[in-house]
C-alpha cells in the first residue's frame, strides 16, 4: 500500500529503479515492497523514525545489503549476485556514511586517491590531480598531507564527500552524514551538500535534516515499519502531510506540541 | 669453558636463528593464508581453518614435530630433518599466527569494510589496502608476542637431531661440569636474541600509534 505505485513505469531519465524490493533479517521484514524510481538529477530526502529501514534501503542500492525479492537497476545495470555487476554498480554510486569511515591509516590525500587507483585504473598523477581539485572543492585542500584523526568531525565528513567524488558517481547516497557531527559542524556539511545539489548531482539523502530537505530536495519520501508511507515534494510533504504517521513524526521532529 | 665451547654454542646459536627464520617465514605466509580463509565468510574454509587452528592449538609442538619427523617415517615418508621441521614450525606458527591474525582483521570496525566496498575496491585491494595495515597494528603485540615464544621454542628441534643453542649447552655443560656457567650463558644469547624483537615491536608499536592518531 505504498504512494510510490505510480513508479511502477519508471521514466525513460531513471538513474535508479528499485521494484518491488522486500527484504528480511530471519523473520523480521526489513523493506516491504520498495518501489522508487529516482531520475537523473533528482535529490531524494529519505526520513522516518529510526529502525524504518531508510538506511538499509539506501544500502541495498550499492548492494552493502542484499534483499530477497525484487530488483534494482542503477543507470541500466540490474544489480545480481555476481561481483561484475556489483562491481559495475558500485563504480557509479558514491556513498558517505554516518561515522564517515575514512581509512585512519592514510593520509587525507591517499584517502581519495586509493579508490580511483585501484578500481579505475588511474596513474598516481590522475589520481592526485583529482584528489587534490576535489578537496579543494570542499574547502579542504590545505589538510591533504595530514591523517583524519587530526581533522575536526565536519572536515572528516567533506574529505569523505571528496573521496566518493573521486570515483566520479553518477549518484551520491548519504547516510545520516550529519548525526554524528557536533552541532556547530553540521551546517559546512550541509552547505558542501547543496553545493553538489546545485551542481546536479543524482542524490539520495537519509537525514532529519529538514532545513536542506526544503531547500534542495525534489521529492521527500517518509518510511516506517520497512515500508514507504508517503511522498511528495518538500512544501506539500511539510505544509500538508496525508498520513498520520507523516504528521506525528514531523510533530516530533521538529519539536512541535 | 674454554674458547672451543663458546664457539660450539655460537654454532648452536646459528642454528637456533635458522630455525626461527624458517617458522617465521613459513609461519608467517601460511598464517596469512589461514587468517584470510578463517576470516573469508565462507563456511568450508572457515570451518576447515578452524579445526587446523583447534588441532595445532591443542596439542604440543614436541609432539607435532614428533608425528613430522618419525611418525612420517614410519608410513614410509621419510624427511630432512630440516624439511620436518620446517613443516612442523610452519604448521605450528600459522596455526597460531593465523588465529592472532583473525582475531586482528575481525577488530578492524565493520565501517572500514563497508567504504572499501562502497568505493568498489576489491577483495585484494580491500585486505591490501585497508583492512591488513590496520590489522597488523592491532595484532602486533601478540604476534611480537608469540615470535619470542617460538624462538624459544625451537630448542625442541633437538629431538630430532638438530644441534641448536639448547642441546649445544646440554653437550658442553655434560663436557665441562659448569652447568650453572653454561646455561648461564646460553640464557644470555637467547635474550639478546628476543629482547631486540620485543623492543623493535614496542618501537613499531609507538610509530603506528602516531601514524594513526
Amino acid at each position: 500500500m505504498s504512494d510510490a505505485a505510480a513508479t511502477g513505469a519508471a521514466p525513460a531519465d531513471a538513474m535508479i529503479v528499485m521494484s518491488h524490493v522486500e527484504k528480511w533479517y530471519g523473520d523480521f521484514q526489513a523493506l516491504t515492497d520498495i518501489n522508487l524510481a529516482v531520475r537523473k538529477g533528482e535529490k531524494i530526502v529519505l526520513c522516518g523514525p529510526s529502525g524504518s529501514g531508510k538506511s538499509t534501503l539506501i544500502r541495498c542500492i550499492n548492494r552493502l545489503e542484499d534483499y530477497q525479492k525484487g530488483e534494482i537497476r542503477v543507470g541500466g545495470t540490474r544489480l545480481g549476485d555476481d561481483a561484475r555487476t556489483i562491481d559495475a554498480v558500485r563504480r557509479e554510486v558514491g556513498m558517505v556514511f554516518q561515522h564517515f569511515n575514512l581509512f585512519p591509516h592514510m593520509s587525507v590525500l591517499r584517502n581519495c586517491m586509493l579508490a580511483p587507483m585501484r578500481s579505475l585504473g588511474a596513474s598516481r598523477a590522475e589520481a592526485e590531480a583529482t584528489a587534490r581539485a576535489l578537496l579543494e572543492r570542499v574547502r579542504i585542500h590545505e589538510q591533504a598531507e595530514k591523517y583524519p584523526a587530526q581533522l575536526s568531525g565536519g572536515q572528516q565528513q567533506r574529505v569523505a564527500i571528496a573521496r566518493a567524488l573521486c570515483m566520479k558517481p553518477k549518484v551520491m547516497l548519504f547516510d545520516e552524514p550529519t548525526s554524528a557531527l557536533d552541532p556547530e559542524m553540521v551546517k559546512e556539511v550541509l552547505d558542501t551538500m547543496i553545493g553538489l545539489a546545485e551542481e546536479g548531482m543524482t542524490m539520495i539523502c537519509v537525514t532529519h535534516e529538514m532545513g536542506f530537505a526544503r531547500q534542495v530536495a525534489d521529492r521527500v519520501i517518509f518510511m516506517a515499519g520497512g515500508a514507504i508511507v508517503e511522498e511528495a515534494p518538500p512544501q506539500d510533504f511539510f505544509s500538508n502531510p496525508r498520513h498520520e504517521r507523516t504528521r506525528k513524526f514531523l510533530g516530533e521532529i521538529l519539536h512541535q506540541p | 669453558m674454554g674458547e672451543a665451547e663458546f664457539l660450539f654454542l655460537l654454532t648452536g646459536l646459528k642454528w637456533t636463528v635458522l630455525l626461527s627464520l624458517v617458522g617465521f617465514a613459513g609461519g608467517g605466509i601460511c598464517g596469512l593464508a589461514v587468517a584470510l580463509m578463517r576470516s573469508s565468510g565462507i563456511a568450508p574454509l572457515e570451518r576447515g581453518t578452524a579445526g587446523y587452528i583447534a588441532l595445532f592449538q591443542g596439542t604440543p609442538l614436541l609432539m607435532q614435530l614428533f608425528v613430522v619427523y618419525y611418525g612420517l617415517a614410519l608410513v614410509g615418508l621419510k624427511l630432512d630433518a630440516w624439511v620436518a621441521v620446517a613443516i612442523g614450525f610452519t604448521l605450528h606458527a600459522s596455526a597460531y599466527l593465523g588465529e592472532i591474525w583473525r582475531g586482528s582483521i575481525e577488530a578492524v570496525p565493520r565501517g572500514q569494510t563497508e567504504a572499501a566496498k562502497a568505493l568498489s575496491l576489491h577483495y585484494v585491494a580491500r585486505m591490501k589496502d585497508v583492512i591488513l595495515p590496520q590489522a597488523i597494528r592491532i595484532s602486533l603485540p601478540a604476534t611480537i608476542g608469540f615470535l619470542v615464544q617460538l624462538i624459544k621454542g625451537t630448542s625442541l628441534a633437538a629431538i630430532v637431531g638438530f644441534t641448536e643453542l639448547t642441546r649445544a649447552g646440554n653437550i658442553v655443560s655434560n663436557q665441562t661440569f659448569k652447568p650453572l656457567l653454561v646455561f648461564g650463558v646460553v640464557g644470555i644469547l637467547y635474550f639478546l636474541l628476543c629482547w631486540p624483537l620485543s623492543l623493535y615491536g614496542a618501537h613499531l608499536e609507538r610509530r603506528m600509534a602516531v601514524a594513526a592518531r
